[in-house]
């Protein structure tokens, strides 16, 4: 008993318990990144594909070509429920769940299989998987090469992957081109004939004499033709591409043994998993990383990559960046060094520190309701008027996004200059006013220069805040898909109408507005991945710059 | 010390001939450290020019005097010291001559304090243009977050001087008048908060210097030092008196004793007594000063 007590006074027993609740958060982080890390990055993985024979109740043979996703073991009685038959003696089963591919020819992606019933599962060279552009990947052998319909190679030839291959460059190539036509050229025709379009409108709205509005018609009808011409022009250039896409097809066989043509325009990449080595599949694995940060989505953001949400999140938080960082700081200089300190500055305050506990869904209701609605709509009205009835700024988008979010990190800004502020001795203001400096002159040379590491403290709470907030973006200005970035190489560079993609919303679409749930789910992860790096380069980014500064005031406030 | 000693100091402080025996039991100063500066001994307050003279000044925080009814002339170009135990007015009455009190809200000031023949507390008096004649060094060194060159710059600049030529020229003469240029001359780019204590101190008053103020108010300027660095600042006050009135607050007697020309001894925001240093710490004239120098209390 006497040593207990001992024990227990020497402290012993806390610190067991303090660090016991240390190791326990620290498990629960790392779990947390590694659950999401190892989900979302295994996904990108070539995993080999098997083909297994399977014989059901009746005797029927069938076989099936897919990768297994996962397997479980569950009482039989769930497998009965769904249809399967399983012996009366048997009580557990093990499924797997198997990605069967052939979306467009099957409708079934994935699909349950008991175990009961399959033959040892079989992994041939041979089999191939062709990634395509629309409808996922599809699995099966290759059965030969058509050129214009006529067959090139066939896999017996040694010629048969390289031709492939090449014939794949050379569709990638071809897409490519469709896409800068499309998106670049023909895009700016299209902006131009809309400036045609509104400035007709302006005509029509203003007081122009009739006469030099007839001109100024003609004008504006001659620039059109030209334009249209230019379009059919570049229309039919693309037709010829469009036609010479589809010169090469690849013949796959089914695990049916059924046979589809696939054209070649629609093939993004074909590999033999099976018969690839470790470092094929490493090599394969990154390239298929690198798209999915790089690329933009397809299939309803089920595949492809989340470029667009990527650039999205970044552009919001810089942009709110800007905006809340000189608000905040110039809010705490004023309540902190000029307001009579009283009752008032309490009550402020005291408002202040409850805006940050505010749900951020109320800050999204008040954009949509304050920004989007009164002031974008206002907007439109002064300046955009010749738009109307299609709004400019009265819609959400990037701005309106940023706004919100300055606003709801804006107490955040504050409280952290605040505090910094009032960390600066007072020894140091003294010094700068015994030299004859002002009040101003003192605060701007001497207090807020060392204030600056608290106040990108702040910052950095802010945009850890901002990055993750889903929402109040979901009201002004985040959407499922985006069609242009918000910066581009038009006039004025950076579109702050246009509504953007974010990361923390793509994992909410993704994950609960997907038709396809099981080629959603690893996305889910691997893009919650990105978004927790996205955030940690953010802050580590803004703590590097806040150690220089501190580094740079180091002992003064010592 | 003993009972009847202290009957025979109280009957006639001002007039009592001195026993030097009993002086020279003093265990707190001796009068050869008080006496480092020769000239001393014929010092008189009436002899000198006076550069700040201070009338009835009374200073209250809120209810609370702090300063009670001072009368008191600063002599031009000398070392004025103030000692007293903590709480005394000291500070504060040293503060009242760049008024930075006014940073005080709850404080309030009677009385006039006439430098150069113009009241400081008159309203067309410009506070900023105040300070710049009348320069302060802190407690504890108070450098600025800036390179050792931008913090002896710090006030020319705020003036509007940008020459380069002419920023230089003055940093090399404040540092050096602030002993610090040979121990600096080739790190001024470094952050000010790199330098020792001393040196941080000394800079401090090369900054104070280098907008050639007229009277320089130094509060206990030692008291963070060590005893060399202490030492240090000691020598250059000397140097600084030729050119410059400097007031010092200090806690230290000794310190007092040797840096000063003239001391003054307050107690509970009453200046006690006041005269030159020699007389004062050998010869007071009040029992209350008799008992602080010798450390009864305090």
């Amino acid at each position: 008993m006497g040593y207990m007590r001992q024990w227990f006074k020497s402290g012993t027993p806390w610190i067991w318990l303090n660090g016991g609740a240390v190791a326990f958060s620290m498990i629960m982080v790392v779990g947390l990144i590694g659950l999401i890390a190892v989900r979302g990055f295994g996904h990108f993985w070539p995993s080999d594909v098997a083909l297994i024979n399977l014989s059901n109740a009746d005797g029927e043979q069938s076989t099936l070509i897919g990768e297994i996703v996962r397997s479980e073991t569950v009482p039989a009685a769930i497998a009965r429920d769904s249809g399967e038959a399983v012996p009366d003696d048997i009580d557990l089963v093990t499924r797997h769940l198997i990605k069967l591919g052939n979306r467009d020819q099957t409708d079934r992606d994935f699909a349950w299989y008991l175990e009961l019933g399959m033959q040892p599962w079989q992994y041939p060279q041979d089999i191939m998987v062709v990634e395509r552009r629309e409808w996922g990947n599809f699995y099966g052998r290759p059965l030969a090469l058509l050129r214009e319909g006529v067959e090139l190679a066939t896999p017996e030839s040694d010629n048969f992957m390289p031709e492939l291959q090449a014939a794949i460059t050379r569709s990638l190539e071809l897409h490519d081109e469709i896409r800068r036509l499309e998106r670049g050229t023909i895009g700016r025709i299209n902006t131009s004939l809309d400036d045609l379009r509104l400035a007709t409108r302006r005509l029509e709205l203003d007081e122009t004499p009739a006469d030099i509005r007839a001109i100024e018609l003609d004008r504006i009808a001659a620039e059109r033709a030209a334009l249209d011409e230019q379009y059919a022009v570049l229309r039919q250039e693309l037709d010829v591409i469009y036609a010479s896409t589809r010169r090469d097809t690849l013949k796959m066989e089914m695990s049916d043994g059924n046979a589809v043509d696939i054209s070649l325009a629609a093939i993004m990449r074909v590999t033999e998993p099976n018969a690839m080595s470790v470092f094929g599949k490493t090599a394969q694995y990154f390239e298929r990383l690198w798209e999915f940060l790089t690329e933009d989505p397809r299939e309803a953001n089920t595949e492809g990559g989340i470029f667009p949400a990527i650039f999205g999140t970044v552009t919001m938080v810089l942009v709110m960046s800007i905006i809340v960082t000189p608000f905040g700081i110039l809010a705490a200089i004023y309540l902190r060094e000029y307001a009579k300190q009283g009752t008032m500055t309490r009550i402020i305050r005291i408002s202040v520190y409850n805006l940050a506990g505010v749900p951020s869904i109320v800050y999204g209701v008040f954009g949509l309701g304050f920004f989007v609605y009164y002031l974008g709509g206002s907007l439109d009205q002064l300046f955009y008027e010749t738009a109307l009835p299609t709004p400019t700024f009265g819609t959400p988008g990037l701005i309106w996004a940023s706004l919100t979010l300055a606003l709801l990190t804006l107490p955040i800004v504050i409280v952290s200059t605040e505090e910094g502020l009032a960390r600066i001795p007072s020894t140091i203001r003294q010094g700068s006013l015994a030299l004859g400096a002002t009040k101003s002159e003192t605060l701007w040379k001497v207090v807020v220069p060392l204030a600056t590491p608290a106040m990108m403290t702040g910052l950095i709470l802010a945009i850890a805040r901002a990055a993750g907030e889903v929402a109040p973006l979901m009201l002004v200005g985040v959407v499922k898909l985006a069609p242009a970035l918000p910066i581009d190489a038009t006039f004025p560079f950076l579109h702050l109408d246009r509504k953007i993609m974010h990361l923390g919303f793509h994992i909410y679409d993704v994950g609960f507005q997907s038709p396809n749930v099981e080629a959603a789910r690893p996305l889910v992860y691997a893009t919650a991945l990105v978004l927790v790096i996205l955030i940690m380069v953010l802050n580590l980014a803004a703590i590097s710059i806040r150690n220089r500064l501190r580094e740079r005031y180091r002992s003064a406030g010592e | 010390m003993t009972g009847d000693q202290t009957t025979t100091l109280k009957g006639d402080a001002a007039t009592a001939p001195q026993d030097p025996a009993n002086r020279r039991d003093r265990p707190s100063i001796s009068p050869a450290s008080a006496r480092k500066i020769g000239e001393r001994e014929t010092m008189s307050l009436n002899d000198e020019v006076a550069k700040i003279q201070v009338n009835n000044l009374n200073l209250f925080y809120d209810a609370d005097q702090a300063l009670k009814n001072i009368n008191l002339m600063i002599p031009e170009k000398r070392v004025t010291a103030f000692i007293g135990p903590s709480g005394c007015g000291k500070s504060t009455l040293l503060r009242c001559f760049n008024r930075m009190n006014d940073l005080v809200d709850i404080c309030r000031i009677e009385g006039e304090i006439v430098m150069d023949g113009k009241n400081i507390y008159d309203r067309d008096v410009d506070v900023a243009d105040l300070r710049r004649s009348v320069g302060m060094v802190f407690q504890k060194p108070n450098p600025f977050p800036k390179t050792i060159y931008e913090n002896v710059a710090y006030g020319l600049r705020l003036q509007g001087v940008t020459s380069r030529r002419v920023l230089d020229e003055v940093v090399e003469k404040s540092l050096r008048a602030a002993a610090l240029w040979d121990e600096v001359k080739d790190r001024l780019q470094e952050n000010a908060f790199r330098m020792s204590g001393g040196q941080q101190q000394r800079l401090v008053i090369a900054r104070a210097i280098a907008i050639e103020p007229e009277v320089i108010l130094l509060d206990e300027p030692a008291s963070a030092l060590d005893p060399i660095s202490t030492l240090k600042i000691e020598e250059l006050i000397n140097e600084l008196k030729q050119d410059y009135t400097i007031i010092i607050v200090t806690h230290n007697m000794q310190q007092a004793a040797r840096v000063s020309d003239y001391t003054a001894f307050m107690y509970m925001g009453n200046m006690v007594e006041y005269g030159d240093t020699d007389t004062l710490f050998t010869n007071p004239r009040k029992k209350q000063t008799e008992d602080y120098i010798t450390g009864r209390y305090g």
